[in-house]
């Protein structure tokens, strides 16, 4: 590793504070001028459980949650045990100490609360004591009684302030910076517990050891100002800039992140938050409030996503703009909650009858969450369909530091799409019998601007039936399909709309490699990283990040392609589903593309990527990484 | 100056004016009790003063679905028993619009049951016309959740073995706020009852009987009404929740046993409207949400206010 990296894991239960603590000390990395990346892992479970969350930070900005770590916080799982009985589930409460020691490099430091966790337990579990492990890997081990030093100046719960305290000693870190930001969020009585519960874990980690390891936090200095957001963040600010204000909805992990923001901030933007009975009635619902004119947002994740699906091709058929968000979760069926996975590519493309005509963005950072959801909205009003936004549970949950300008630049967009007003109405087609004619044949790009109920003489029926120009239902073949063609026309029109605004996928590394790999979603940055390794090993490699998945942009992915002797589709799925759109829609390249799959439940890291990425060149299977899938080997592609 | 003119304009309107020109003509079957529907809601809406362009009509999927394409206005035919979804928040995006959503025993009380559930407990300032013929009609005659037990169809040869549902009492259970049983051999109490519907502040349930003389041809709503509230037999307080609750439970029972009672279960005045209750509270704008994007004065917040909370 060239640059200095700090990779801080935060072990507990689920209830012990993971989340919050986490996320304020990256805020004070941050403000101390670094970048910072968070990546979280949880048990679909309320309270207890062995869950983690990691801060990788560095003088420069972080691609991905990177390979192991190299600082353990181990709270020990405080809900394991009840404070009257015996362990619930045996040794539970040891299990954010134990369960992390795989990926600790080798000289990291260990920092765990012995009011919790009980060393012997612990070397009962271990083939050998934490000690000998230690020694054989040269971990720095700092046991601290966090809980004592809580219960002592606040309460329990406060262990992982103690904690933050304890790492900040062995960082050597101000501590100014965390009692600002405790300030921010707290005050009276709790605020000065946490205060000094901060500098008394401080205080003895200082006074009771020697310090001598090697990690040390990154220097750095921030070149805009950042601010740290999370993939639903981008995709929740795009909306509402994107003059968004309306969002139907029923909770679904990880969709309920995007929900919950959207729902916090509606009302003071003029808008209107809807917590509905199912995912039929919210995709209805903001099918509705489209239809009367207001710009409209709903989503969910994989079940509750197939529960839309009908109402989706009523969208449409009915040409009601709408967007909707995809959060992808582990699946079939409820699958992995709590886990990513890009396993409803397919499902996102062409659930519902008939032919999809829609639009699907899959961004692949907080930025692009940010500026395709404004862009989803954008032409699902301009040209009158849905757009999909498909992210992931990765993506939706991760915190990483992102220049404000992101946001800053943009003003909110009240264009509410095509849209006549009465003065044009008069003026617009009409039937005979009064109605406006809403589904003209001949429209330039296929749309036919709305009227919107309320105004004077646009009245017009819509229908999920086929209709004809007065939107009246109709079976007329010669009907049918001068009106399939017109909507389908709109796809044509917006891949032009789209290519004349430049490209949006993302191309990463040389121009002239000879390998590439082609990504899609929240796993393109781990893959820039991997291509900065494999190319430091002169391995001649270059990504391409596709965030278009409909209309699909042919041009940009036939040039990667022809650029490449031969390319990698790194994805987390075991269908292969980005490799097989890439097919179907460029009907050629088979024997130059094969997959690099993960399905485990964890996303890629930048080692797998590099280690897969090597198999494929050397045309050897074995060597890739044992979590991860090569299909199909060149061998059996070129058969 | 408002973007949505047709919306209270006082212009005089007759039936006509909610009758689709040369096209389509209805494809109900001669005698169906759908036309009694279409009928009567045309003469409402004059009688409540509205004009074509400021009605959103929703329907589901259904015979009874077909009635926006015989009726003009702005008409949103949906899919199967999700009528009320969009029609819901068609009234949260523009309160001023007089929005009506319309379906089949089926479409409401079948597959969009949980929705009928929600908008009632919700009290969405919209009327809910549900076209009860006690069968599936346009499917070709399935039984249907109000169908009676023992009801044989060819999906159900041995005859039901399901109680029907009672959507009355499901209604005020749920929350309506305005709950009435008419049918389609008495039109001037539909029109009457439709009216009022309209009239009312808050979600209005009309349980409409309709003959499906096709599919269900011993039906009793051939037979002849009892209007509740004419008759001196039925003393009970419309206002009254457990008075109304025990005649609803009664005119249920009845229309099993072949006797008709119609009329207002229960009406519940002074209770806010959902929209009303969230603008209340803060959780919507007071002015209806469509219009800002149609006011050149309207304050456009961005996203950039709130990421003070990030830094
Ligand atoms: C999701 C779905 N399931 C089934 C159907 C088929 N379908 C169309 S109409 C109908 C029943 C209509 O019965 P009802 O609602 O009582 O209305 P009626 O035709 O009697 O007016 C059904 C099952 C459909 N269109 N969509
Ligand atoms: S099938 Fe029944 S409900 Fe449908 S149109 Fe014919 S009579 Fe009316």
């Amino acid at each position: 590793m060239t640059d200095t990296e700090l990779i801080w894991r935060l072990a507990g239960g689920s209830g012990d504070g993971i989340d919050s603590t986490s996320q304020n000390f990256a805020k004070v990395l941050m403000r101390s001028g670094l970048h910072v990346f968070t990546h979280r892992h949880y048990p679909s479970r309320i309270r207890g459980g062995h869950t983690y969350t990691e801060i990788r930070t560095k003088a420069t900005p972080v691609q991905s949650r990177g390979d192991g770590y190299n600082f353990l916080l181990a709270l020990g799982d405080s809900f394991a045990r009840s404070p009257d009985e015996d362990a619930y589930y045996g040794n539970e409460e040891i299990k954010p100490l134990v369960e992390n020691l795989d990926d600790l490099r080798d000289g990291g430091i260990i920092i765990y609360d012995e009011g919790v966790i009980d060393i012997d337990d612990v070397d009962a579990v271990l083939d050998t004591s934490l000690e000998e492990l230690a020694a054989e890997h040269d971990w720095h081990v700092y046991p601290l009684d966090l809980r004592d030093i809580a219960t002592e100046h606040g309460r329990e719960v406060m262990r992982n302030t103690a904690g933050v305290g304890a790492t900040a000693a062995l960082l050597s870190m101000d501590l100014e910076p965390f009692e600002a930001l405790m300030s921010d969020t707290m005050s009276g009585n709790a605020l000065e517990a946490n205060l000094t519960i901060l500098e008394a874990a401080y205080n003895q980690i200082r006074d009771e050891n020697e310090i001598d390891h090697d990690v040390v936090l990154p220097d750095g200095t921030h070149e805009e100002d950042p601010i740290l957001l999370s993939g639903s963040h981008g995709v929740a600010y795009g909306a509402l800039d994107a003059g968004c204000r309306f969002i139907s909805g029923y909770p679904m992990t990880p969709w309920t992140e995007v929900f919950t923001i959207l729902s916090q901030h509606l009302p003071e933007y003029g808008g209107v938050s809807e917590q509905v009975e199912d995912e039929i009635a919210a995709a209805g619902m903001a099918i509705g409030a489209s239809h009367a004119g207001v710009k409209a947002m709903s989503g969910s994740s994989g079940g509750g996503f197939a529960l839309m699906s009908e109402l989706l091709g009523t969208a449409e058929m009915t040409e009601t703009p709408v967007v909707f968000v995809e959060a992808m979760r582990g699946g079939p069926s409820t699958g992995m909650p709590t886990k990513p996975e890009q396993g409803d590519l397919d499902h996102v493309l062409y659930s519902s009858q008939g032919d999809s005509n829609r639009v699907v963005f899959a961004p692949g950072t907080i930025r692009e969450c940010y500026e395709q959801t404004r862009r989803a909205f954008e032409l699902a009003y301009e040209y009158q369909l849905p757009a999909i936004v498909i992210i992931d549970q990765k993506l939706s949950g991760e915190y990483r530091t992102v220049p404000d300008s992101v946001f800053t630049e943009s003003a909110p967009d009240p264009d509410p799409g095509t849209v006549l007003t009465e003065e044009e109405i008069k003026d617009a087609a009409h039937h005979a019998s009064g109605t406006y004619l809403r589904f003209q044949y001949d429209a330039d790009d296929g749309v036919v601007p709305r009227t919107l109920p309320g105004q004077k003489g646009g009245r017009f029926l819509t229908s999920g039936n086929e209709h004809n120009p007065a939107g009246h239902i109709s079976e007329d073949p010669e009907n049918r399909r001068r009106q399939v063609d017109r909507r389908r026309t709109k796809q044509e029109a917006i891949r032009e709309t789209l290519d004349e605004t430049g490209t949006h996928q993302t191309r990463y590394g040389p121009e002239d490699a000879r390998y590439g790999i082609l990504v899609w979603g929240s796993q393109q940055s781990t893959v820039f990283e991997a291509v900065d390794r494999l190319n430091e090993t002169d391995d001649s490699v270059s990504a391409l990040g596709v965030s278009e998945m409909m209309p699909f942009p042919e041009s940009d992915v036939v040039e990667f392609l022809e650029s490449v002797e031969e390319a990698v589709v790194v994805e987390m799925n075991s269908g292969g589903q980005f490799r097989g759109l890439v097919q179907r829609e460029l009907g050629a390249y088979g024997d130059r593309l094969s997959s690099l799959l993960k399905y485990d439940g964890n996303p890629f890291e930048p080692a797998e990527v590099v280690d897969g990425v090597r198999a494929v060149i050397t045309d050897d299977p074995s060597e890739a990484p044992p979590t991860t899938r090569l299909e199909p080997t060149k061998a059996a592609n070129s058969r | 100056m408002s973007a949505f003119n047709a919306i209270g304009a006082d212009q005089e309107v007759d039936t006509n004016a909610f009758t689709p020109g040369v096209e389509p003509r209805a494809t109900w079957c001669p005698g169906c009790g759908d036309f009694a529907v279409l009928k009567t809601l045309k003469q409402a809406m004059v009688e409540r003063g509205k004009n074509p362009d400021e009605v959103l009509l929703v329907t589901g999927i259904g015979c009874s679905g077909k009635l926006s394409s015989y009726f003009e206005s702005y008409g949103f035919h949906s899919i199967h028993g999700r009528s009320l979804p969009v029609a819901r928040a068609a009234t949260l995006a523009n309160p001023n619009l007089e929005v009506v959503a319309a379906g089949g025993d089926g479409d409401g009380y079948g597959i969009g049951g949980n929705h009928f559930t929600h908008t009632a407990r919700e009290n969405h300032d919209m009327t809910y016309i549900v076209f009860n013929n006690e069968i599936f009609g346009l499917t070709k005659g399935q039984t249907s959740p109000t169908s009676p037990k023992g009801h044989k169809s060819k999906t159900q040869p041995s005859g039901s073995a399901k109680n029907p549902i009672r959507p009355l009492e499901w209604g005020l259970n749920a929350g309506a706020t305005y709950i009435a049983r008419t049918a389609a051999v008495n039109p001037r109490q539909a029109t009457e009852i439709l009216v009022e519907a309209m009239d009312h502040d808050g979600f209005a349930h009309i349980d409409f009987l309709t003959q499906c003389p096709t599919w269900n041809k011993d039906a009793k709503q051939y037979v002849p009404y009892i209007d509740v509230q004419d008759s001196e037999d039925f003393e009970f307080d419309v206002h009254d929740r457990d008075e109304a609750a025990q005649m609803m439970r009664e005119t249920d029972t009845r229309l099993h046993q072949g006797e008709i009672l119609t009329g207002r279960f229960f009406v519940e005045e002074g209770r806010p409207s959902y929209s009303e209750e969230k603008r209340q509270t803060g959780q919507m704008p007071d002015e209806p949400i469509v219009e800002q994007y149609f006011d050149d004065d309207a304050e456009w917040k961005p996203s950039a206010d709130l990421l003070d909370r990030h830094r």
